[in-house]
């Protein structure tokens, strides 16, 4: 080995090249590895945060806290899945909470006030998230407006037609159809306690991992987002696909109305306007770029994941949910700024 | 000695790959183009060249669907054709490089080539799941940029926003050149390059063209036009002034045509 790194010459010079850029600094070279893999550096943080909450209190690390932070993380978990979609075409959805409650309202009062049957009533909610997916979508791409003003409006729009349908009356987990509050119930998974709602949101995770990663849809939602118009001039059809993010973001957010309701045991209209940002955060954190076109989903589950840590660790440790709220927005910030550092790959 | 007289030495012969006839554009008022006719011949580099204003991208774009002509006719391999859209163009096998060079940063040089035409595995997974032969493509990828003579990029897997801007650019034409394409168009392929990086992509031209591959250049630098270009096309207040050769005028020959300060 030793013989070879003195006496053997490199075996082109295309790899004499990357490794003396590899060179260049140790810090540099770090950059170049954060850059390939982003979910790399969420990963860290996690780990990071879960070590150091595990030394500050015993109760931290088990294994019915951490069951715990996962139910905590699941709703928001979701619509950071929605977001991420949207994120990587350099999109941002300010509309998430709003869309997923009004999703979550209109599937309660199916069943319970109008006696829907319980997957009928998950179908409508379903076609609730599509079609709000679908007026975020057309706005994007038919008036070319940003998406940061069209979800900023839809937002508005979704949260005043919650509050009309419902009457601002809150629909109890107890009145509701078994089906509908399903996404709350738990099963034991060896000493862990599991919740169907954790189960579900991992597995829209797997899905959309598998379709960003593998499929030419996904590779066409990171071109969009990379350079729309490179994408146009290589032929993607670029508004269909801005289209189908929106859609599907949409779907998404329908399977989080439900999640939702089995985590809180009820559907109400007065909560959620948080989840928006919370999302956003999750991403951020995530390492996903808000300009678009980089990032990872695997990264967006770690970055709600941190946020659930930082939010029960803090609380653990006796701190008042101000000082979360504080950790969480120094979180984004430097988030925010790791990323600004990583783009900076450039030969 | 006239230039329209010249003919390279097999063109009576040979079919024009790409024939314009006429080709009239207007915006509003403003005349684009005026009745401008071109040929490109199998294995030849034509440069388009012209100020400002005189109507060569206006004609670059009627050549490559961008812009759809008034009036004229256009046909590939002698069949007419009517091109609506840039992918109209494309399936005709006339593949553009734009100038402001239309590759994805973030994503690698294979899925750069195959961006919008990407492969599916074979069997259940690529037809149900429609998973991606990321393999097959990089294989293919390779030998694509083998076939092409490209010996800049050697590995497939880096992000192209880690290549230099030659680099770059050979990605670029190395994707309007692959896979069975009949006529590539460079707009400005130097014109952000440094003076090494330039002379890799003229280098570039001339395998295309050495592969037969004809190619259209667009360029305001004059010495790579007169350095790689087989006829030169120029264009004047939106009508072809004249076709000259390298060998049948000089630089200076050139400009004054293409002022105005003389006529071939």
């Amino acid at each position: 080995m030793t013989q070879q790194q003195t006496a053997g010459p490199p075996t082109g010079v295309a790899d004499l090249a990357e490794e003396f850029l590899d060179r260049q600094t140790p810090l540099s070279r770090i950059r170049n590895i954060l850059h390939r893999y982003p979910a790399l550096s969420p990963a860290i943080v996690l780990l990071v945060s879960v070590i150091v909450f595990g030394l500050l209190n015993d109760r931290f690390l088990r294994v019915e806290n951490l069951s715990l932070i996962t139910q905590q993380v699941a709703v928001v978990g979701t619509l950071a899945i929605a977001q991420t979609l949207i994120i990587l075409t350099a999109g941002i959805d300010l509309s998430v909470g709003a869309v997923m409650i009004l999703s979550s309202m209109v599937v309660a009062q199916l069943a319970v006030n109008n006696g829907v049957p319980a997957p009928l009533a998950l179908l409508a909610g379903l076609l609730v998230g599509l079609g709000a997916g679908a007026l975020n979508g057309f706005l994007v791409t038919r008036f070319r407006l940003p998406p940061f003003i069209v979800t900023l409006g839809t937002l508005n729009i979704f949260i005043a037609l919650t509050l009309l349908y419902s009457n601002g009356a809150t629909v109890r987990g107890s009145a509701m159809p078994g089906m509908l509050t399903w996404t709350g119930s738990t099963f034991l998974l060896g000493p862990v306690r599991i919740s169907t709602g954790v189960v579900l949101m991992l597995l829209l995770y797997i899905a959309v991992a598998f379709i960003l990663g593998k499929t030419a849809w996904g590779r066409h939602v990171y071109a969009v987002g990379d350079d729309k118009e490179a994408a146009r001039l290589a032929g993607i059809a670029v508004n269909r696909v801005l289209m189908s993010v929106y859609l599907a973001a949409g779907a998404v957010l329908a399977v989080g109305a439900w999640i939702q309701i089995g985590r809180t045991n009820a559907a109400s209209p007065n909560t959620g306007v948080d989840l928006n940002l919370d999302s956003i955060t999750a991403v951020v954190i995530g390492g996903t770029s808000l300009f678009g076109g980089r990032g990872s989903i695997w990264g967006t589950l770690l970055g709600a994941l941190i946020v659930g840590v930082f939010r029960n660790g803090l609380s653990l440790a006796g701190l008042d949910v101000l000082y979360q709220t504080l950790a969480v927005g120094i979180l984004i910030i430097l988030a925010v700024s790791i990323d600004q550092w990583i783009r900076k790959v450039k030969s | 000695m006239t230039a329209t007289e010249f003919q390279p030495a097999d063109t009576k012969v040979r079919q024009p790959i790409l024939q314009a006839r006429s080709l009239v554009k207007t915006f509003g008022r403003v005349v684009g183009l005026d009745g401008v006719s071109l040929d490109l011949y199998p294995g030849e580099v034509l440069a388009v060249i012209g100020d400002n204003g005189a109507g060569k991208s206006t004609l670059i774009k009627c050549l490559t669907g961008a812009e759809v002509p008034d009036s004229g006719e256009l046909t590939v391999s002698g069949q007419p054709v009517h091109f609506k859209r840039p992918q109209d163009a494309r399936a005709h096998g006339i593949e553009t490089v734009y100038q402001n060079l239309a590759v994805s940063p973030a994503l690698d040089v294979a899925s750069n080539l195959f961006l919008g035409r990407e492969e599916r595995l074979p069997g259940p997974l690529g037809k149900l799941f429609r998973v991606l032969d990321t393999k097959g493509m990089r294989r293919k990828a390779k030998e694509e940029l083998a076939r092409l003579g490209i010996s800049t990029l050697q590995d497939v897997t880096v992000p192209v926003e880690n290549l230099s801007g030659g680099q770059r650019q050979a990605v670029a034409v190395a994707r309007a050149a692959a896979f069975g394409s009949k006529v590539v168009v460079l707009d400005e392929p130097t014109a952000a390059l440094g003076v090494r990086e330039s002379n890799q992509v003229l280098q570039l031209v001339r395998d295309l063209r050495d592969r037969g591959l004809p190619v259209i250049l667009i360029s305001h630098n004059m010495p790579h036009v007169f350095d790689v270009a087989d006829r030169i096309h120029i264009q004047r207040l939106g009508k072809c002034a004249a076709t000259i050769t390298p060998q049948s005028h000089s630089m200076t020959d050139a400009v004054a045509i293409m002022t105005g300060a003389a006529t071939a």
